[in-house]
């Protein structure tokens, strides 16, 4: 438990990790209100029993198969925020994804919020690693023109002209570092120089980001699914001190109309594995305090299940994990009751980006309300800075 | 040097279209570059692809009601279609009229959009506008169907007055009321979740009594408009014209805007009576057009197709892996049928970014270096058919001008001509010649000047 105030952090930043639950996250069967006997009247088939829910209280536990989660709960390092969610829910998987990134829930926006927070923390452009993906392609939250930020699938073989190898590739990779020279060139050729610049960018980016793997070792086996071997790449290149500041990960399969119970026990049964090993691994080396981690979907599932599943629903959850963070539970459980729902959907009674905000301000040192769109209250006493 | 017909010929095939392999280019060499844009610019003289095949074979992909089953058909007919300026078209007006499955969510929506497109995008401008205001997805993106008499949504009223024609600054928010009246009735059969009973695609419907039938005073004209009445006044207006303009410009022809030749196509647009197909001619048969080869960032989803159609692969519906097309381009920022807000992609320059240059790079060098792809196979076998060695130095030659018809900057031939592996002679047969000309390729393929049309 690191929440002395006094605590010297060695001059080091604030590193945030956001995990991305994709498909809608049945918030109902991961923090479950098991004292609400309104719960086992909607939750006819999917329900988790009062026996196998993981007690945080009287009133509610989290899914069986959370047991690592359960016990960073317990040492006080996982704060579960309730009922999360923002006014007029859209229940299109795609556009509740753009919300969520664009921080921006009436207009369309191509500006992501985290690509916000990497210009911030780095305007001059001088580490083209302060933003960092694992996953396929770059998320649109990490995405603003003219902003660099990395996207890796795999870092072992993450690089440039991969599909040559051996002399071939060392030449190739030769001739890309002399072909995307930034050099000047005359009038009107300006895109070329944009070009070549953003090359070298990128050719910078590789070579750091390469270095990771090499410099790691570690006692902690993770997991062989990918969600571990993304968490594993987060934990490498922070470890490798490369000056990144935000990661992103990504966990898909959420979307449970069917076969929910089984669906669920795999993907929670994994987050909660990667989840402990990668917190084990910073801390064995002594790298955990400055990371926060996020881990948010698009929206919940709706409060009745369809007999195997269940559908698209609105106010979900949302957590921070980590050493700096002030455990406990935040916000109010929706209520079940039906005249509480909003036409079968949980309530949300917390915004997305109070969410947001109290990380930005609290944690990143970042002035929240132009990455949000907005002013929002945040929620207190969460985070413990790593200044204070 | 390169043969200065072939070369224009080749530009031509980039941009009316997705880029051509060498042997359609000498096809359309021996007929002229007049004559080829005129053919291009009547797709009707051409059969579409056979796609029963396509469904057959990637039945695991067939879903009517994904969204992701639409791209797929699309970028199938993007790199086979034989009417490749339909699927030019159709994918600029796409961009100008910007529609995101995000937001509509169902396939065939979506597919029905993009078809329309592509059937009218070569006709007049106020007949795209009339279907483009009767397409259900459109409605759907804009709240249109929530555009009621008695209680007015402006959202398609403004964009199609801010985004889809004039322009701000052409018109006051007064014009804005009158439009969003004109169309208030116009509507969509239903409006459906998927679940539990599956999506079917909605059509469009004209509800006369939640019409307002009022008069209506509209950038200066009175009368009890509807919405076909607007579009009409709106065509006719000099800053449409200009829209129009810009668009096909930005489009088609360069990145930089050249105000002197927007405005020559305007007046085309105008003389032509609004037909975007005499527009098109105009334009394809200029000076400034032929004159601005590689003045343009190739967008993700021509960098993709433009590189298949040159190494072959895909041009038949028994090869898996097309599912990964869309999925590409939407890794290197472009996600077809899904653009990010109704004002489509930032392009040009923006498409440049160090995620997706990365990306772009890495499909290029792959492509290129598949030494058992059809369109590598046979640039090999017209080397082995024409000498029996070449240097690595002309190979290169060779390879730039007349395979992939790049202009290379002196100091990228330089660099490449160094870092290539090659024997300085190589060997015009089996493995060696293949294997030479994959490397030249790719490494043509991870230049600078390849990321421009």
């Amino acid at each position: 438990m690191a929440l002395n105030g006094t605590k010297v952090t060695d001059g080091k930043e604030p590193v945030l990790v956001v995990l991305q639950l994709s498909g809608g996250n049945d918030f109902m069967n991961t923090v479950v209100p098991y004292g609400d006997p309104l719960y086992y009247d909607f939750r006819k088939t999917v329900g988790v029993s009062e026996e196998d829910a993981l007690h945080i209280d009287s009133r509610v536990g989290f899914h069986p198969v959370m047991t690592e989660i359960k016990s960073m709960f317990d040492q006080g390092d996982v704060a579960v925020i309730q009922g999360i969610g923002y006014p007029e829910p859209d229940r299109s998987h795609f556009r509740s994804m753009d919300i969520w990134h664009t921080a921006q829930p009436h207009d369309f926006s191509d500006e992501g919020w985290l690509g916000r927070v990497i210009r911030e923390i780095d305007p001059g452009k001088k580490n083209v690693v302060t933003g960092v993906s694992f996953g396929a392609g770059l998320p649109r939250a990490m995405y603003l023109t003219g902003t660099p930020a990395i996207s890796v699938s795999e870092l072992e073989s993450y690089g440039l002209l991969t599909s040559l190898s051996g002399n071939k590739h060392r030449r190739a990779l030769n001739a890309f570092t002399r072909m995307y020279v930034p050099e000047e060139f005359e009038e009107g050729a300006m895109v070329m120089q944009h070009i070549g610049q953003i090359g070298t960018d990128a050719l910078a980016g590789v070579d750091m980001l390469k270095t990771a793997p090499g410099l790691y070792s570690s006692s902690i086996e993770y997991g062989a699914d990918p969600l571990s071997q993304s968490l594993r790449g987060v934990a490498q290149v922070h470890l490798a001190g490369l000056g990144t500041r935000i990661f992103y990960a990504q966990h898909g399969g959420y979307d449970v109309h069917g076969r929910q119970v089984q669906t669920q026990e795999k993907l929670w049964g994994e987050v909660s594995k990667a989840v402990d090993s990668f917190f084990a691994d910073l801390r064995e080396h002594d790298a955990a305090e400055q990371v926060v981690m996020l881990v948010f979907s698009e929206f919940g599932r709706r409060v009745r299940d369809n007999g195997n599943g269940t559908d698209h629903g609105s106010g979900g959850g949302a957590f921070m994990i980590g050493s700096r963070v002030n455990g406990g539970l935040y916000g109010e459980y929706p209520s079940l009751d039906p005249a509480e729902q909003v036409s079968g959907d949980l309530r949300f009674n917390n915004d997305f980006r109070s969410m947001y905000s109290t990380v930005l301000d609290d944690w990143l040192n970042i002035q929240p309300d132009s990455i949000v769109n907005g002013h929002f209250e945040k929620f207190d006493g969460i985070l413990a800075p790593l200044t204070s | 040097m390169v043969d200065e017909d072939r070369r224009i010929i080749a530009h031509l095939f980039r941009r009316a279209g997705f880029g051509a392999a060498p042997a359609e280019i000498d096809a359309a060499t021996v007929v002229g570059y007049e004559a080829t844009v005129d053919d291009l610019l009547y797709p009707e003289g051409h059969e579409r692809p056979q796609e029963d095949l396509l469904e057959r074979f990637h039945s695991e992909h067939c879903d009517e009601e994904s969204p992701r089953w639409s791209a797929l058909k699309w970028v199938y007919r993007m790199i086979n279609s034989d009417r490749q300026l339909e699927e030019k078209m159709a994918l600029m007006w796409h961009g100008v009229f910007a529609t995101g499955w995000a937001k509509v969510t169902n396939g065939q929506m979506m597919s029905r959009q993009y078809e329309m497109f592509r059937d009218s995008g070569l006709s007049g401008f106020g007949m795209l506008l009339q279907k483009l205001s009767r397409d259900p997805a459109m409605i759907y993106w804009l709240d249109q169907h929530t555009n009621h008499a008695d209680a007015v949504n402006e959202n398609y009223g403004r964009e199609l007055l801010e985004l889809f024609s004039m322009g701000r600054g052409n018109y006051t928010e007064d014009d804005v009321r009158a439009c969003a009246r004109a169309f208030s009735g116009w509507t969509m059969t239903h409006v459906l979740p998927r679940y539990p009973t599956g999506y079917w695609p909605a059509d469009f419907v004209y509800r006369a009594e939640d019409h307002d039938d009022g008069e209506k005073t509209f950038l200066g004209e009175t009368g009890n408009f509807n919405g076909d009445d607007i579009i009409e006044i709106i065509i006719r207006q000099p800053a449409t014209g200009t829209f129009v303009a810009r668009e096909i410009y930005k489009f088609f022809v360069a990145d930089e805007p050249d105000e002197a030749a927007i405005e020559q196509i305007a007046n085309a647009y105008f003389v032509n009576d609004f037909d975007i197909r005499e527009v098109m001619r105009f334009v394809l048969k200029s000076d400034f057009f032929k004159a601005a080869t590689f003045k343009r960032v190739k967008s993700p989803i021509e960098f993709i197709v433009g590189t298949l159609r040159l190494t072959g692969q895909h041009r038949d519906a028994y090869q898996f892996g097309l599912a990964e097309v869309p999925k590409l381009s939407r890794m290197m920022g472009q996600e077809i049928l899904n653009p990010p807000t109704v004002e489509g992609w930032h392009t040009g320059r923006e498409w440049i970014d160090s995620a997706f240059l990365v990306e772009r790079v890495n499909f290029a060098t792959e492509k290129l270096t598949d030494t058992e792809a059809p369109g590598i196979v046979d640039i090999a076998r017209h080397l082995s058919d024409t000498r029996t060695s070449i240097s690595s130095a002309d190979l290169l030659e060779l390879c730039a001008n007349e395979f992939v018809y790049i202009d290379l900057d002196d100091a990228t031939r330089e660099v490449i001509a160094e870092e290539l592996s090659i024997p300085e002679e190589v060997a015009c047969s089996g493995d060696e010649v293949i294997e030479a000309v994959a490397e030249v390729l790719a490494l043509i393929g991870a230049s600078k000047e390849y990321q421009m049309a």
